[in-house]
């Protein structure tokens, strides 16, 4: 136990499941609160989310709507960690996201477009939000934090203006993606099957998977990976060693905005869900990714699992009742929860410190 | 027992994860003696003072004074008993006068406003007592670094503090001021004030101190009475074995010019509008050790900048083997044969986060030696670094995957050193690379840069200790307010000539 704990995975682990407890019970507490009669059955709503039904083939398909939203979660999850490696936070992740969702339902319900050249162009459409956030950065000392911010209200503005253009003429929705356009919808590759012909389910969840994975390599393995990690530990030392940390912070921001777009069109080109072109907030994906980040360890593979059981957790909120709870209970519990997860570092950070006093103590 | 102890530290042991920092220590300071503490970096000395403070409880061993024994859990507690320190930096309020640092925290006040004449009358006094000359109403800012250290001793004397501790308190001076605060401590033992003096240069211990006590790997190694001993002994007591001071170079061999510096001038960093370095123009030639002596702050560090290409906006141009390098990048720099050790070895020289062997290819590993395609080539950085460390002799807990961060300073350096002396490079700029280092380690640096003089290299050594500036250089240069005021042979001069240029008393025409 004792040598477990002075490993750093080990650490992120227990840190991340005492986060995961702690953001239950406080969201408890607050059930207990508001209504203590439903409270210890909404908890456990929430936390058995797709399980809640009693069929299995039920369960299957609301795991497989729970893994539809993974995805883009995953991609944003990465989006954030991948900057904050390179020291960088970037916040603007939601408005990459956007932009990811407005160019992609552009091309595939205006354009008619085939759904890779949508996917890649949405990507292309983030790098460009991401590079600007860099260039602002390195050329003029913006904070990327505040420029990020900004530019995720630009974005939803800009998004919801180009999409009415794709709107349906008695909602505020976009035109549904089958029925318009059903080349652009992802394939399946046969996985609907295994989730109960859930539709949506399909080739999104894997490739957020490689994504992942493709992350990983290139941040441990590769030469970029190293340079980039050396600017975001010490960028004194980065520059001492000639390296360019103009560019690596551009490259850097323009790959995280790649990732967060992908994520976006990995999950609106499935036509699980609609855009709204009345929305007038950020689309919380891009900070749920900050708390999936964290959750995870910042840890490419880590964030796979911390973003499934963030969306988990999200879905789950669904079904609290609504007769004892308002509407607005599930976000609150999801919120809680994903608030606390944030607090993993500093867990680990604590772990650590009673891990080598302990140490010091038995010798 | 001849006098009575004014402060006496008993079998004082205090442990931390893995490392007994102090291990049955003994200290006893007389009543009006100069007693010096003397040991490398690591030996235990901070460690047994922030004891003394109240900032660590030892584990075993009591602390009395006068014959009482007392608790010290915290720094209040040191103060109460007048113990006062003077810390190796200041703790001053830069835009506060000198007289408003010296009542910081003891001010007295009559219905909320201060009352600052007595503290002045006083301030006075005593600065008159001691010798200590400084005008009450300068501002911090505004005055040398000797008056600011005699701010500091005025701060504990205005306390009523009866036990000084200096540490480290000649590494910021000119000798001149060395001198002046050797002579100050001696008034300051003669009106009955014990003084701790914490250092590790036994020039000064031998000419001030009247007891030392040695400490080694944090173990009590003796105490002897500085009239009865010599440097040679201190030193192999405090090191465990004899130590060579003087640096052994060989006949020199002078080859082409490597580095020539041609009417440099820079801004400064800290004064807008001012230049920190003004019209320099020197030349560094293969096989020999240039050295940049100077005090801190008098543009060294943006000249060193300058060459290095981490900063520079000004005039005049750098060549580096006949080449034009003023505008040229860090890395192309590198690539044509430029290494640097740099002052601040956590803030430049390492990445603290990362792996012995991955810092060991901060400049290269984007060479073909050290990548296979787009990926590291981690076998070969791992052999690489395995050779470095067992050449250099770099000690680490784990070898090449110890985290650069947790390894000592010494070690951290030589792996710096490693680095930069195996890019076998035309020029060498080392900057104070000693700095910090124990006795052991700084024989060993000098050596290695003695080794590349020898190996047809150019070296630029820049560098505050006097005694290194003295040893190890073929060539002093001295840097004064921006500008090169003199050119010495460290052959044919001295501390004391030497000073007078650092200090701007003296300059040679061009």
């Amino acid at each position: 136990m004792k040598n477990l704990l002075k490993k750093d995975g080990a650490q992120s682990f227990i840190a991340s499941i005492i986060c995961i407890i702690l953001g239950l019970l406080i969201g408890f507490i607050v059930l207990l609160f508001i209504n203590p009669s439903g409270a210890a059955e909404a908890i456990i709503t929430v936390i058995k989310n797709f399980l809640y039904y009693p069929s299995g083939a039920a369960k299957m398909k609301y795991l497989g709507s729970t893994l539809v939203k993974t995805a883009p979660l995953l991609m944003c999850s990465l989006s954030i960690l991948f900057a904050y490696k390179v020291g960088l936070f970037n916040i603007g992740a939601s408005g990459q996201y956007t932009a990811g969702t407005c160019v992609a339902l552009y091309c595939a319900l205006k354009l008619g477009w085939h759904w890779l050249p949508c996917l890649i162009i949405a990507v292309i459409a983030g790098a460009i939000m991401g590079t600007i956030v860099g260039i602002l950065k390195s050329k003029f000392n913006v904070n990327e934090v505040i420029s990020g911010i900004m530019l995720n209200w630009i974005m939803l503005y800009l998004c919801n203006m180009v999409l009415t253009s794709v709107k349906e003429t008695t909602s505020p929705y976009t035109y549904n993606l089958a029925q318009t356009n059903a080349k652009a919808v992802l394939p399946t590759l046969g996985l609907d099957k295994i989730f109960s012909n859930n539709q949506y389910v399909g080739i999104a969840i894997p490739i957020s998977i490689v994504f992942a994975i493709l992350v990983y390599i290139v941040l441990e393995k590769t030469t970029l990976g190293y340079e980039l990690k050396a600017s975001g530990f010490n960028k004194h030392a980065a520059k001492y060693a000639g390296m360019n940390g103009k560019r690596n912070i551009v490259l850097t921001l323009a790959i995280a905005g790649a990732l967060s777009a992908l994520g976006a069109g990995l999950f609106f080109l499935t036509g699980f869900e609609q855009w709204q072109c009345t929305t007038s907030s950020v689309p919380a994906m891009g900070f749920n990714g900050i708390a999936a980040a964290f959750l995870g360890g910042l840890h490419p593979i880590g964030a796979i699992f911390s973003s499934f059981f963030i969306q988990h957790i999200t879905n789950g909120g669904a079904y609290v009742d609504k007769t004892m709870y308002c509407a607005q209970i599930s976000d609150l519990i999801s919120a809680i929860i994903i608030y606390l997860c944030g607090f993993v570092l500093f867990l680990k950070m604590s772990m650590a410190k009673i891990a080598s006093k302990k140490k010091g103590g038995e010798e | 027992m001849d006098a009575p102890y004014a402060i006496e530290m008993l079998n004082i042991t205090k442990k931390f994860p893995g490392i007994i920092a102090n291990d049955n220590i003994t200290l006893q300071l007389k009543k009006g003696e100069i007693h010096a503490l003397l040991g490398e970096n690591g030996a235990g000395k901070s460690t047994l003072m922030s004891v003394l403070f109240g900032l660590y409880q030892p584990e075993e061993g009591i602390i009395k004074k006068d014959g009482k024994e007392v608790k010290i859990n915290n720094p209040n507690d040191a103060n109460a008993l007048g113990i006062g320190m003077v810390h190796q930096h200041f703790k001053l309020v830069e835009c506060f006068s000198v007289l408003d640092n010296i009542i910081l925290g003891v001010e007295s006040t009559k219905h909320g406003i201060l009352q600052k004449e007595e503290a002045r009358k006083k301030v006075l006094e005593l600065s008159k007592k001691y010798g200590l000359m400084v005008d009450p109403d300068a501002l911090i800012g505004s005055i040398t670094v000797g008056m600011q250290q005699r701010t500091e001793i005025l701060k504990m004397l205005y306390r009523d503090n009866e036990i000084l501790i200096f540490d480290e308190p000649t590494a910021v001076l000119t000798p001149q001021e060395i001198e002046e605060l050797m002579q100050i401590m001696k008034n300051l033992a003669k009106e009955g004030k014990s003084i701790l003096f914490i250092s590790h240069k036994l020039n000064e211990i031998m000419e001030v101190s009247d007891r030392v006590t040695v400490l080694r790997k944090g173990k009590y190694i003796g105490t002897v009475t500085t009239a009865e001993t010599n440097k040679e002994e201190l030193s192999k007591m405090m090191v465990g074995r004899d130590v060579n001071f003087h640096v052994e170079k060989k006949e020199q061999n002078l080859g082409d010019v490597v580095l020539k510096v041609d009417h440099l001038t820079c801004a400064s960093k800290s004064h807008k509008g001012k230049t920190a370095i003004n019209d320099v123009s020197f030349e560094v030639r293969r096989g020999e050790i240039v050295c940049i002596a100077g005090i801190d702050g008098n543009g060294q560090t943006e000249l060193v900048r300058a060459i290095t290409g981490l900063e520079h906006k000004g005039e005049g141009s750098i060549e580096l083997c006949g080449e034009d390098i003023t505008s040229a990048t860090i890395r192309e720099r590198s690539l044509k044969g430029m290494s640097h050790i740099p002052e601040d070895r956590h803030r430049h020289g390492l990445v603290l986060d990362y792996s012995l062997e991955y810092n060991e290819v901060l400049q290269r590993y984007f060479e073909p030696e050290f990548k296979k395609g787009i990926f590291l080539n981690r076998p070969a950085i791992r052999e690489y670094s395995d050779k470095l460390i067992d050449q250099y002799d770099v000690r680490s807990g784990q070898g090449s995957i110890t985290i650069a961060r947790s390894m000592s300073g010494g070690n951290q350096q030589k792996a710096i050193i490693a680095r930069e002396i195996d890019k076998n490079p035309e020029l060498l700029v080392a900057v104070q690379p000693t700095r910090g280092l124990d006795v052991g380690a700084i024989e060993y640096i000098h050596k290695q840069l003695v080794a590349q003089r020898d190996a047809g290299k150019a070296v630029l050594l820049v560098s505050l200790e006097l005694d290194e500036v003295l040893d190890v250089p073929d060539r002093i240069l001295v840097l004064y307010e921006g500008e090169i005021v003199g050119e010495l042979d460290p052959k044919k001069t001295n501390e004391n000539e030497l000073g007078l240029y650092m200090s701007g008393a003296k300059r040679q025409e061009a």
